[in-house]
């Protein structure tokens, strides 16, 4: 059975999860509990107050961060909240810049600088975080662009992280949420939802469920269910029918392995 | 003195950072906020640490013509190609360095990241023997919570979305934390062994 | 004097924050209530913080006791773990078949203690491997790291007497980069097919990709991280696996040195102190008494 040529399987999955995204089956979503939330977190702030938007991801994790991070800028920028953008990971601030743009500029004429802006990126993991929390200009004293933050309309009055009406951070790993809780909603006590990969919202539950995280978007599961709720459905929603059929597939080999070990065992002497 | 001084470094600021969590002075955050804002720089610096050691493997590698050394030349070629596109072209919208990260780096990164659907499938396929009644239950969850948390498992049965909460919020849970409760007192010792000086193996030599 | 350093370090460590607790709730038994205090008033302690400094405190303390123990000849039991005994075997493995060893110290920076203690045990393996004259490799993804890599090598091959054997071209900064990172690891495996693949450290979704790979070259594999999450399929994927804590007690084990061990006595009895309070917290929830849960809330 170890001599199955493991490419079979791998061909098994690409076949399954490329044919529901040419042909779409329309599976229905059902909400959970963590990102209703979420959503919920997000509606309760004041219409035109002040967002922090850590987007904490790289291209790698792109498909599956970058959907919910979508939805939750549309949700802000619907209540005409300004929404400060920053980066901890390096290869970050591309990926907020096309969001904002995306989101911000082309679907609702928002203005950087005046309705939203991208501070890029600043090393120092935890450390940038607290340094964050005690002040966002010194902290990035510029913008993406090089611009001086206090030129910059949109970050009148928002001095540090206490000044923001909700944190959102869309996390692929470290650092990312669990250092968020740890080390700026444990200390400054902002209302906080988190965006995160499937892999790692099993370790954020605990989280949600002390209240800490207002919100837990998990995955694209997650982010087509943030979309069915902002109303504007993108690709998450589409990726759904692919992972159904993924999760059916991986089930169908976990089966098949164990037939198989059991027929190999009876045989043996 | 080569680990002398690094260690008092390590005790002073270490305890330092601890202090400032409980005592919320000014002066105390001051002098916190200062010693972050140089851990800032300093980190920053390492990215120089990085290119150096990244030119100076490959270098040798292709003047000493090592194994598989014509691999080295692209990626010097990328790492300097990069670098000097992002110097004077900039990195903001509408540059080379954007275009490159956008088309070039972001589907590679992620056609990475996509393996892991392979290789959660084969890995499964391979090592998820139900051998035990344990094993056996832990298969039962999998195959819950596989199904609960996407849409056509609603579809197979309308119960399973709230058993794969269930599973998810419970059992996972209770057995996540008590890991979690062992590895932070492992983490909170390991820095105390730090702090004091017991571990220093990592600081190198004498 | 080596064993007073801990002790005046410790004084210095609890002893302050106690002092100004101390202090401040005199402050505070003179003011109405914590709320009425004016905006701006210099305070030397956070009162909300009083249940983390004391569960700290207590930790720290027992910590210290077992260490001072240990120092004065008291020997403790320690568990078998089969990852950590594994290793040696491993090397061994990759000796006979005069293969090198791969060691990934995770993909994080200094500043997570996971990492600085992927260096202990990196220096631990350096000198096995220095010692079975075996090549080490070690791939690197955070820049910073990479000084800390090569002086724990350097030093490792130094303590067993073989320093002409330590090559700086086998700590090889990849790139900081997650995947590209991954990918450059991936393609280390199956160019130089090590013998034995060490993961250990902080990992997230690249451990799968990593120990998949690792395991088509047919490589010896042990993991071990306290990224719970990526347990699972390290689990899967590897012959060893060390969870969660058996990863911070791989240097006391492998040195068995008696303060070391003791650190994990500490623990060992801070966790049934903390086992303790949630039983009697449960208990005391079920019967709807909530004061002593909530004095355990963090504000």
């Amino acid at each position: 059975m170890e001599k199955i040529d493991r490419r079979y399987i791998f061909l098994a999955i690409l076949l399954l999860v490329l044919v529901p995204l040419l042909v779409p089956i329309g599976l229905p979503i059902r909400v959970s509990r963590e990102v209703q939330s979420g959503y919920d977190a997000v509606a309760e702030i004041p219409d035109g107050s002040t967002a922090y938007f850590a987007a904490d991801y790289d291209p790698a994790t792109m498909p599956e961060l970058h959907p919910m991070a979508l939805a939750a800028l549309d949700q802000l920028f619907s209540k005409n909240c300004k929404v400060i953008g920053a980066c901890l990971w390096p290869a970050g601030p591309p990926l907020l810049e096309d969001a904002l743009r995306r989101i911000g500029e082309e679907r609702y004429g928002k203005k950087y600088g005046v309705d939203f802006v991208n501070l890029g990126y600043k090393p120092g993991n935890e450390v940038a975080m607290v340094s964050v929390g005690r002040s966002i200009r010194a902290t990035f004293p510029t913008d993406f662009y090089g611009t001086p933050v206090e030129s910059l309309e949109v970050m009148r009055g928002a001095a540090s992280l206490t000044d923001m009406a909700i944190l959102v951070n869309i996390s692929a790993g470290y650092p990312g949420t669990k250092e968020w809780v740890q080390q700026v909603q444990s200390r400054y006590h902002v209302t906080m939802v988190a965006g995160c990969t499937a892999v790692s919202t099993p370790e954020y539950y605990p989280y949600f469920q002390s209240g800490q995280l207002s919100g837990l978007i998990g995955g694209m599961a997650g982010a087509a269910e943030y979309e069915k709720l902002v109303g504007k459905l993108g690709t998450a929603t589409r990726g759904m029918d692919a992972q159904s059929l993924g999760h059916l597939a991986i089930i169908a080999f976990i089966v098949l392995g164990n037939v198989l070990y059991f027929a190999t065992k009876k045989k043996a002497p | 003195m080569k680990k002398e001084v690094p260690l008092l470094i390590t005790a002073i600021f270490g305890s330092f950072m601890v202090i400032d969590y409980f005592v919320p002075h000014p002066s105390v955050s001051a002098v916190g906020e200062t010693l972050q804002q140089w851990a800032i720089i300093v980190i920053s610096f390492s990215y120089v640490l990085g290119v150096a050691n990244i030119a100076r493997v490959n270098g040798e590698k292709i003047s000493k013509r090592s194994r598989d050394w014509p691999f080295a030349i692209p990626l010097l070629m990328g790492l300097a190609f990069m670098l000097g596109v992002g110097i004077f072209g900039g990195i903001g919208e509408r540059t080379l360095f954007n275009d490159f990260f956008l088309y070039a780096y972001t589907p590679m990164s992620g056609t990475m990241f996509s393996l892991l659907a392979f290789f959660i499938a084969s890995a499964a396929f391979r090592s998820f023997r139900v051998r035990t009644l344990e094993a056996g239950l832990l298969a039962v969850a999998a195959v819950i919570v596989m199904l609960g948390r996407v849409p056509v498992g609603a579809e197979i049965w309308d119960k399973l979305p709230g058993i794969a909460d269930w599973i998810n919020n419970v059992p996972q849970m209770a057995a996540k934390r008590a890991i979690l409760i062992g590895a932070a007192l492992g983490a909170i010792s390991t820095g105390l062994k730090i702090i004091l000086g017991l571990e220093r193996n990592y600081l190198g030599g004498e | 004097m080596q064993s007073a350093k801990p002790i005046v370090l410790l004084a210095v460590f609890l002893l302050l924050p106690a002092c100004v607790h101390v202090l401040t709730v005199g402050a505070q038994e003179a003011a109405p209530a914590p709320t009425a205090q004016a905006e701006g008033q210099v305070r030397w302690f956070d009162l909300n913080r009083l249940n983390i400094a004391l569960v700290v405190a207590v930790f720290f303390i027992l910590v210290l006791v077992f260490i001072r123990q240990a120092g004065k000849g008291a020997s403790f039991f320690i568990r078998k773990i089969a990852g950590l005994d594994a290793i040696e075997e491993a090397i061994g493995r990759a000796t006979e078949m005069g293969k090198p060893v791969l060691y990934v110290p995770g993909i994080d920076d200094v500043n997570n203690i996971q990492t600085i203690y992927s260096m202990v045990i990196l220096g631990n393996v350096a000198k096995l491997v220095a010692r079975y004259e075996t090549p080490l490799i070690v791939p690197v993804c955070r820049a910073f790291v990479v000084p800390l890599a090569e002086e724990t090598v350097k030093q490792g091959y130094l303590d067993s007497g073989h320093p002409e054997a330590y090559n700086p071209n086998n700590i090889r900064y990849l790139s900081d980069e997650q995947f590209a990172f991954t990918a450059g690891v991936d393609g280390i495996m199956l160019r130089e097919k090590p013998a034995a693949n060490l993961f250990l450290g902080s990992f997230f979704a690249e451990s799968l990709v990593l120990a998949e790979t690792g395991f088509s070259t047919g490589a010896i594999q042990i993991a071990g991280t306290a990224n719970i999450h990526q347990l699972p399929f390290f689990v899967v994927a590897c012959d060893y696996t060390l969870i969660g804590e058996e990863f911070f007690a791989a240097t006391a084990y492998l040195s068995k040195e008696a303060k070391l061990v003791g650190t994990l006595k500490g623990s060992d009895w801070m966790k049934i102190f903390l086992i303790v309070a949630l039983v009697v917290g449960a208990v005391l929830e079920t019967f709807g008494v909530t004061a002593f849960t909530r004095w355990f809330t963090v504000q």
